[in-house]
């Protein structure tokens, strides 16, 4: 169906659902590759104004990607809950943007709505929306997550300890994992990406991460980042496994280049739960996004990018994770050119994932050949906080020596927790206090090791 | 450098069992000022081998220099018309200009057919190519010549990405490409050199049928190591008329470390 809109002498026609909000999505680079951007900065805003008059009921009949082409649109039409959708069910696109900034809708209502609402209708707002909207509406949305703690409370925030290394050397690994506790962090999740994909070197990760968490008595939870079929295998061999990582793209051609598609990922979060190694509760799936990842792998539809990352969120959705990460700088400039289109891509997927009801962190990062620094991450860091994210990544010193790019370093999350006084989850809170790392107030130790890591480690020249 | 209260961290000794930045030390809960610049001039470095342009003439006469009874080589340029482009467009990068792809197609009509054609690119670390590309050839070249292998005139080619070596190699009818590459530079190692192994290129190859030798640099993969490795998958990609991942299945992968000893951990009890 066509949309239309006039603006002074100029009359703009835009021919159909994915063509409208390609052309109203913020400047991205990833479109212009795709040959999907407005052309000019006017028919940007034309697009956005004819996409505000939309109603979000129109989304449950105009499909982006056909329903029969595509496992991922049927998962969306198929799981919408229209009883949750009647309070916003007579809305324009526009008027739910002012709904959503609006007294009325709080935490309790946004929670209620998650599931009436389709990442269409979520990518479709967010689009006509500034970044302080996105801020403060994602704000008012809490997504609590449980395995061996408790994340995603209000006022808290979490870190991955990412100790990756370029050859997997246990020990190289085993001292980064060091470094990253006595700053604190790890709370969302231990995560290696490993170099190499091989099962032997999986399973060798998973025990080293089980032997720290054991050794330490960390109420954490530990992942190796490898293809949801190794992990599958490894669980059937009986390794460790308590989360199962998979990437996962927002259309079911995607998917397939990514060696997955949905009956495959419910196999593994059956195989997963079935282990019951969560203590307070058991969502076991660790789901990586990123805008331009379809585009990427040519399986776009003519889709925008920021609309085909929102559908991936339906995908995890309908497993329960325990952690969603948009990695938002990492795929490179040809699809998010500069430190202002990561910043607010990094925004709209946490805002877009939160209001479908995830647990969004956010891989905070940029490559070198990115138009991006340090100020950039500083910015995206703050205002990502600010919003109340989930969690974020901790590598020491932003510097990941395996995957060569920069993302948030254990003195980041440090810098986050006293500017804003956000504890991490309360039970790995209580092991910090009680390892003596830190204290009531949040404060890091100083001088000699805590006594627990003490008895654990033998360091050259300590007793 | 002179620091003022810097809360040294006590585990500064596992610095020897990673490269990784860790016991860096803080001031309240931020970076040191030695570490903070260290990382500035280390982004710098790695920022700068992205946009230095590549000196394709010089690259040209100092491989005459070296390989004097080799054919001179031949400067192309991808359709990326400068950095910035080619870092928004990587279509652009994998394509050679129609001109410049006919006169490659005249060197191959007026000599014997190529087994091999070399491609020397810039991509995303003009360091690493001056740096690790000439140093390379010389174990690589010599090793095609004892295989009995014809070679075509080195191409020297810039804004150029992995696959404009599809380009390349279709032009000059050989039967199988080598690029040698600069990669996306890291924040320790600004200037890694790749190699792309790519049997019968022709454009619309797919990834898939690449085989990559990675992270050839001092401190990484040795010139030795990954010309041997280079030798070693073009022989078997020549006899099996294919490469990428159906070679690659065929090769024995095992995890590179074997222990599992980590020396600063105290038995368990």
């Amino acid at each position: 169906m066509p949309f239309s809109v006039n603006l002074g002498y100029q009359h703009y026609v835009f021919a159909d659902l994915k063509t409208l909000l390609a052309k109203a999505t913020p400047a991205r680079s990833g479109d212009v590759l795709a040959g999907i951007a407005a052309s000019s900065n006017e028919e940007r805003v034309a697009a956005q104004y004819a996409l505000a008059d939309v109603p979000l009921s129109h989304f449950l009949n105009e499909l982006v990607i056909p329903y029969e082409d595509d496992e991922v649109t049927r998962l969306i039409i198929d799981s919408h809950n229209t009883q949750a959708f009647a309070p916003v069910s007579h809305l324009s696109v526009g008027e739910f943007r002012d709904y959503l900034l609006s007294d009325a809708a709080t935490t309790e209502s946004l929670q209620q709505l998650a599931p009436g609402l389709t990442p269409e209708m979520v990518a479709a707002v967010s689009k006509i929306m500034r970044v302080q909207d996105l801020i403060l509406v994602a704000k008012k949305c809490e997504v609590v997550t449980r395995f061996r703690n408790t994340l995603g409370l209000a006022n808290h925030f979490s870190t991955r300890l990412q100790p990756n290394h370029p050859t997997d050397d246990a020990a190289g690994i085993a001292a980064s994992i060091i470094d990253g506790l006595l700053y604190a962090s790890g709370d969302a999740v231990i995560g290696i990406n490993p170099a190499s994909d091989n099962t032997q070197t999986v399973s060798r990760l998973l025990h080293l991460l089980e032997d720290v968490i054991t050794r330490f008595d960390i109420p954490t939870q530990s992942c190796v980042l490898t293809h949801v079929t190794t992990t599958l295998e490894l669980i059937n061999q009986g390794a460790p496994v308590d989360l199962v990582f998979q990437s996962i793209a927002g259309t079911e051609a995607a998917n397939a280049s990514f060696g997955v598609n949905l009956p495959l990922l419910a196999e593994a979060h059956a195989a997963a739960q079935s282990l019951q190694r969560g203590t307070v509760g058991n969502n076991v799936m660790y789901f990586e996004t990123g805008q331009g990842s379809a585009l990427s792998a040519n399986a776009h539809h003519g889709v925008d990018q920021q609309t085909l990352e929102t559908r991936a969120y339906a995908v995890a959705r309908a497993f329960s994770p325990l952690l969603v990460n948009t990695v938002v700088g990492f795929i490179g400039p040809e699809y998010l050119y500069n430190g202002k289109q990561i910043i607010r891509a990094g925004l709209e997927d946490h805002f877009c994932g939160k209001l479908l009801g995830l647990p969004m962190g956010c891989d905070i990062c940029y490559t070198n050949h990115a138009e991006a620094d340090q100020d950039d991450m500083d910015m995206l860091l703050t205002q990502f906080a600010a919003a109340g994210g989930n969690f974020i990544m901790g590598i020491p010193g932003a510097d990941d020596i395996m995957l060569n790019y920069q993302t948030t370093s254990f003195h980041d999350a440090l810098y986050i927790r006293r500017l804003f006084k956000l504890p991490p989850a309360p039970e790995f809170f209580q092991w910090l206090q009680s390892s003596n790392i830190m204290d009531s107030q949040g404060a890091l130790f100083s001088g000699e090791l805590p006594a627990r890591f003490a008895h654990a480690l033998s360091l050259k020249g300590q007793a | 450098m002179k620091e003022l209260n810097t809360q040294r961290d006590v585990w500064q000794v596992l610095r020897e069992y990673t490269p990784a930045r860790i016991a860096q030390g803080r001031v309240g809960v931020s970076l040191p000022t030695g570490a903070n610049l260290l990382f500035q001039l280390d982004h710098a470095r790695a920022r700068d081998a992205v946009h230095c342009p590549f000196n394709a003439a010089q690259f040209a006469s100092d491989y005459r220099a070296k390989f004097s009874t080799e054919q001179a080589a031949l400067i192309l340029q991808s359709e990326a018309a400068d950095r910035t482009q080619y870092l928004q467009r990587p279509d652009l990068g994998r394509r050679l200009a129609d001109a410049q792809w006919h006169k490659l197609r005249q060197t191959a009509n007026n000599a014997q057919p190529f087994d091999i054609a070399i491609v020397v690119a810039d991509g995303l670390s003009s360091a690493a190519v001056e740096h690790h590309a000439l140093a390379l050839l010389e174990f690589f070249i010599p090793a095609v010549h004892a295989q009995k292998l014809k070679l075509a005139p080195l191409c020297i080619a810039t804004q150029a990405r992995v696959a404009l070596g599809d380009d390349i190699g279709e032009a000059l009818k050989a039967r199988l490409v080598v690029v040698l590459i600069g990669e996306r530079p890291g924040l320790s190692s600004p200037d890694s050199l790749g190699a792309y192994i790519t049997y019968a290129p022709r454009r619309a190859c797919s990834d898939a049928q690449r085989n990559c030798i990675s992270n050839i640099r001092s401190g990484g993969l040795s010139y030795q190591q990954a010309s041997d490795t280079a030798m070693y998958l073009i022989s078997s990609a020549l006899k099996k008329s294919l490469s990428g991942v159906g070679l690659k299945d065929e090769s024995v992968v095992l995890d590179g470390q074997t222990t599992t000893h980590i020396p600063f951990f105290k038995p368990s009890k």
